[in-house]
């Protein structure tokens, strides 16, 4: 007989609802104890005891730090020592408070060891990689919180990718059109509410199955701006996709601090835009009366029908809003970095940023934490294919979609949505 | 506040559900609505507070009629509903329940939880409710949530209170304290409307009684005017009878052995923790307790309905280990069994009666040969079964579905009791029942122990666990805290149901020990 015994206290249910088992935490401490031995095997053996590797570490406009010149051998030795007794900590006390933070990191640990050994005889633009996460993370974070909005009233968005390509198409055709940047933000989010508001109509008007609805949109979405674009945009590419992009814009004094202040602090309004309203959703969740009633909504909507709420109504307008929030992060693929729209340029993102949301729990900054994470994988494939580590830019290419598989399919540990999400409402 | 219903009338589809109902509530006092499932007790309290629309009829507050279309409404004109399954949202904190939809809020929006605790600490105190205003609500005790209900209603000034069958989910000592509360409600000029079938709760606590039956008003009455037979016999519209007649038990050797049996549910608590308990040939063994303390579980993992991995200990019938036998083995070596919800594991709805009464043996002879199904066989089966278990229904080849509660429930009766059995397992066998099919199943189940079949009958309703059992294992939190013979008093069973260990040491009247509370939780492992 195979019965898992288990003491109440072995079981950790976070009140985001996250259960960790001990068996799941001593997973976890292996797993960096293997990290370790690749990095004592890999980067520090494997390398030549001479490879030096140089990270920069400064960008205008920050006061500058001079490079960091590393031994490779040496540090990833030194880091695997660090990353081992992570791991063995892990598995001798196995206990699940605090045990995330101790794999996150020892997982850092070993990807500073996988940079310096990739940088090993070179340089590697460690700023610029970091400016490039939270770049990358932009669309995600807009992404996410649009799912935040739809799911924390009950209704499941799987139409986010859709809704970016609308919004990066009707972004970058009416900012171009009319030269004003700004057009085209608002035009990004009127596509995304559009959408928010078709599929808003379908599942709640129809009680339509909502997965159904949002992949049919994303299809929708897909067919008619590949359409558009041959069509339209192709032929009148000077006037029609050619708007030009917001530039950073630097907080005055902030984005002089070293490291950080480039990366945080000069950056463009759709990132400082998107740090607004990560604070505002957030905010409005957890303090305020509306957001009181969508998230009972989205647990037991009769409940909240019983005291008088409009179930529908408040449906109806986070799916809207839901919609504008992933329309304005779909601008920001084309006026916020690229300056031209391009047939399926958003390469299912919108997944991955509705794959951030559960990763981060439902909750608006943990969607920011799975943002920053999928961000930083996307950037560190385009760095490690620069400094040519051996491994084919295609399996590189993959690492954020794998990293995104491994979340969704649970491998972090279950978490619990909103109980009615996704689950049509009728009174009767 | 003075209530009144006048005329109400509601159809759905062809079943009218309530037919010119009148129904007047005073200012101050408990009225009790009596009637059986089905007599059309919740349609009307829905249609009072808004949630479904009469065809026909007025609602009248203080003389004024009044206008619902939706809970909103009625819960500014003073009506508060505590619903019979809670409107609580499980993850959220006691005061966020309460202050939902009536939030106090400061500039922007945002809540004011300074001032949401403090209104409810306030009233709290006036009425007894005690409540934690920072607790969640799914840590909770039912009774506790209870509470909170009531409070949710009080908060927004509710002058008259629906009750929905409130006591289904308390052990007698909470359904005592609800009494308490409801009283100081009446003393403090609300009036509480009541809705139940339980007779000896209305006796209790009502001023006045309203009995529907069919969806009409059946009679109106006081405590002090009648009695439980008349009450009875009212709802019912004939005589009934109350006890359930059967001779004394004659146990034979053990049929059902469990011993250590733990059962963990998916997130690895244990949902029955170390239970040990014998069944006998020939006698009846009832699990009584609150709804959630692993009854469930044990009926399902006797059954066999568990995953093997999620259970350790041994079950054994007749001396054979079945643990890990699957529900299909256990049914061929003897065990039936009546489950908790019928209508989503006794019966395939959308199929007919006839194939229904033939989910068990549906490949064997005679109703199949050599891989084909025997139809007219099994419809010529199902004809007879109408008639020997006292169907209502006008052809076999119905889908299920159409029969009332009561007819489904024989048509799983029939079933599980057509095999041969050694083992009766029965959940909540007569959970929304009316009286006559409650009496039939009753008589069956009895009759299958005087024939010999072990008996394990697992119901959360007091009196019939006392009216069926021969010795009554009493459950808490996945325990059995004690194996009592029927005769117990009602008030120390109470207290066993709420963890209170008692049953040891009055020994288990003319049963053996081997089943007794003592050996729970230190039986031996195999």
């Amino acid at each position: 007989m195979s019965v898992v015994e288990l003491a109440p206290s072995d079981l950790v249910a976070a009140p985001e609802g996250r259960v960790v088992t001990s068996a799941r935490v001593r997973g976890m401490g292996a797993f960096l104890l293997a990290l370790a031995a690749i990095m004592v095997l890999a980067f520090g053996a494997g390398v030549p005891s001479d490879a030096k590797a140089t990270f920069l570490l400064s960008a205008p406009p920050a006061i500058g730090l001079a490079p960091l010149v590393m031994p490779v051998r040496w540090v990833s030795i030194a880091l695997a020592v660090v990353c081992a007794g992570l791991g063995a900590a892990l598995l001798v006390r196995a206990r699940p408070r605090g045990s995330y933070l101790t794999f996150g990191a020892g997982v850092t640990v070993f990807i500073w060891a996988l940079l310096a050994w990739a940088a090993r005889g070179n340089t590697l633009n460690f700023e610029q990689m970091l400016a490039e996460t939270l770049v990358s993370a932009t669309p995600l974070v807009y992404g996410a919180l649009s799912g935040v909005m739809c799911e924390r009233s009950g209704v499941v968005n799987i139409a986010i990718e859709g809704q970016f390509l609308a919004g990066a198409f009707l972004g970058a055709m009416i900012g171009s059109a009319t030269g004003v940047l700004w057009a085209g933000v608002v035009a990004g989010a009127v596509a995304g509410a559009i959408f928010g508001a078709l599929l808003a109509f379908l599942a709640l008007r129809y009680g339509a199955d909502q997965i159904i609805v949002g992949v049919v949109i994303v299809a929708f979405c897909t067919g008619l701006t590949n359409f558009l674009t041959e069509q339209v945009l192709t032929p009148y590419q000077a006037t029609l996709n050619s708007p030009s992009t917001f530039s950073p814009a630097g907080i005055p004094l902030l984005d002089k601090i070293p490291i950080l202040g480039p990366v945080l602090f000069y950056q463009n309004v759709f990132v400082y835009g998107a740090a607004v309203l990560l604070v505002v959703v957030q905010v409005a969740l957890f303090q305020t009366r509306w957001g009181l009633r969508a998230r009972a909504v989205s647990e037991h909507p009769r409940a909240a029908e019983t005291v008088g709420i409009h179930v529908l109504s408040v449906r109806y307008r986070n799916v809207i809003l839901g919609g504008v929030i992933a329309g304005i992060g779909g601008a920001s693929f084309t006026i916020g970095s690229i300056g031209e729209f391009s047939a399926d340029m958003t390469a299912g993102l919108g997944y991955v940023a509705l794959a951030a949301m559960i990763f981060g729990r439902w909750r608006p900054f943990g969607a920011l934490g799975a943002a920053l994470l999928f961000g930083f994988s996307i950037s560190l494939q385009s760095f490690l294919a620069v400094l040519n580590v051996g491994i084919p830019s295609p399996f590189l290419s993959m690492t954020p979609y794998v990293i995104t598989i491994a979340v969704v399919s649970g491998l972090v540990g279950r978490v619990r949505p909103p109980a009615a999400d996704g689950v049509p409402y009728s009174r009767e | 506040m003075k209530l009144e219903l006048a005329g109400i009338t509601k159809a759905f589809g062809p079943l009218v559900a309530n037919d010119r109902v009148d129904l007047t509530v005073e200012e101050g006092e408990v009225h009790c609505l009596l009637g059986e499932n089905g007599a059309g007790k919740t349609t009307l309290m829905n249609i009072l507070f808004g949630l479904f629309r009469a065809d026909a009829g007025e609602i009248r507050v203080d003389g004024e009629t009044v206008h619902f279309r939706d809970p909103g409404d009625a819960v500014r004109k003073g009506i508060g509903m505590v619903h019979q399954h809670f409107m609580l949202v499980p993850v959220f904190t006691v005061a966020e329940n309460i202050v939902l939809g009536f939030e106090p809020v400061r500039r922007f929006g945002f809540l004011d939880r300074r001032r949401a605790r403090a209104d409810i600490r306030r009233l709290s105190k006036e009425f007894g409710l005690d409540v934690d205003p920072d607790a969640r609500v799914e840590n909770l005790p039912v009774g506790a949530q209870q509470r909170v209900e009531i409070l949710k209603a009080l908060v927004r000034d509710a002058q008259v209170l629906i009750l929905d069958e409130p006591t289904a989910v308390l052990t007698p000592q909470e359904t005592e304290a609800l009494f308490k509360i409801i009283r100081s409600l009446a003393a403090s000029g609300r009036s509480v409307l009541f809705i139940t079938h339980k007779l000896k709760e209305v006796l209790a606590v009502a001023d006045r009684i309203t009995v529907m039956r069919l969806g009409r008003v059946a009679g109106r009455t006081t405590p002090a005017e009648s009695g439980e037979a008349e009450l009875a016999s009212m709802m019912v519209g004939r005589e009934v009878e109350l006890v359930v007649n059967k001779k004394p038990a004659e146990p034979g050797p053990p049929v059902l052995e469990v011993s250590d049996l733990t059962v963990v549910d998916e997130r690895g608590l244990k949902v029955v923790d170390h239970v040990s308990l014998d069944v006998r040939a020939g006698e009846i063994v009832a699990v009584a307790g609150v709804q959630g303390n692993g009854q469930t579980e044990l009926a399902q993992a006797v059954t066999g309905l568990t995953d093997h991995d999620r259970v350790s200990g041994s079950v054994r019938l007749e001396g054979r280990e079945i643990t890990q036998a699957s529900p299909r083995q256990r049914l061929r070596a003897g065990i039936a069994n009546i489950p908790e919800d019928r209508q989503a594991d006794g019966l395939v709805l959308p199929m007919t009666i006839a194939d229904n009464l033939v989910l068990d043996v549906y490949d064997q002879a005679p109703y199949a040969r050599l891989g084909a199904r025997n139809l007219a066989r099994v419809r010529a089966g199902g004809q007879e079964k109408l008639k020997e278990f006292d169907i209502r229904a006008s052809s076999a080849e119905l889908p299920v579905s159409t029969l009332s509660g009561g007819n489904q429930q024989k048509v799983v009766v029939a079933r599980e009791l057509s095999r041969p059995v050694k083992l009766l397992v029965a959940s909540q066998p007569t959970r929304g029942l009316d009286v006559g099919s409650i009496e039939y199943v009753h008589r069956r189940i009895v009759a299958e122990r005087d024939r010999g079949c072990a008996v394990l009958v697992v119901s959360s309703e007091l009196d019939e666990v006392l009216a069926l059992g021969d010795r009554v294992a009493v459950m808490y939190r996945g325990r059995i805290v004690g194996i009592v013979p029927p005769t117990t008093s009602r008030e120390q069973i109470g207290l066993m149901m709420a963890g209170v260990d008692q049953g040891a040491k009055d020994g288990a009247g003319e049963a053996p020990p081997a089943g007794d509370g003592e050996r729970a939780g230190d039986g031996d492992r195999p």
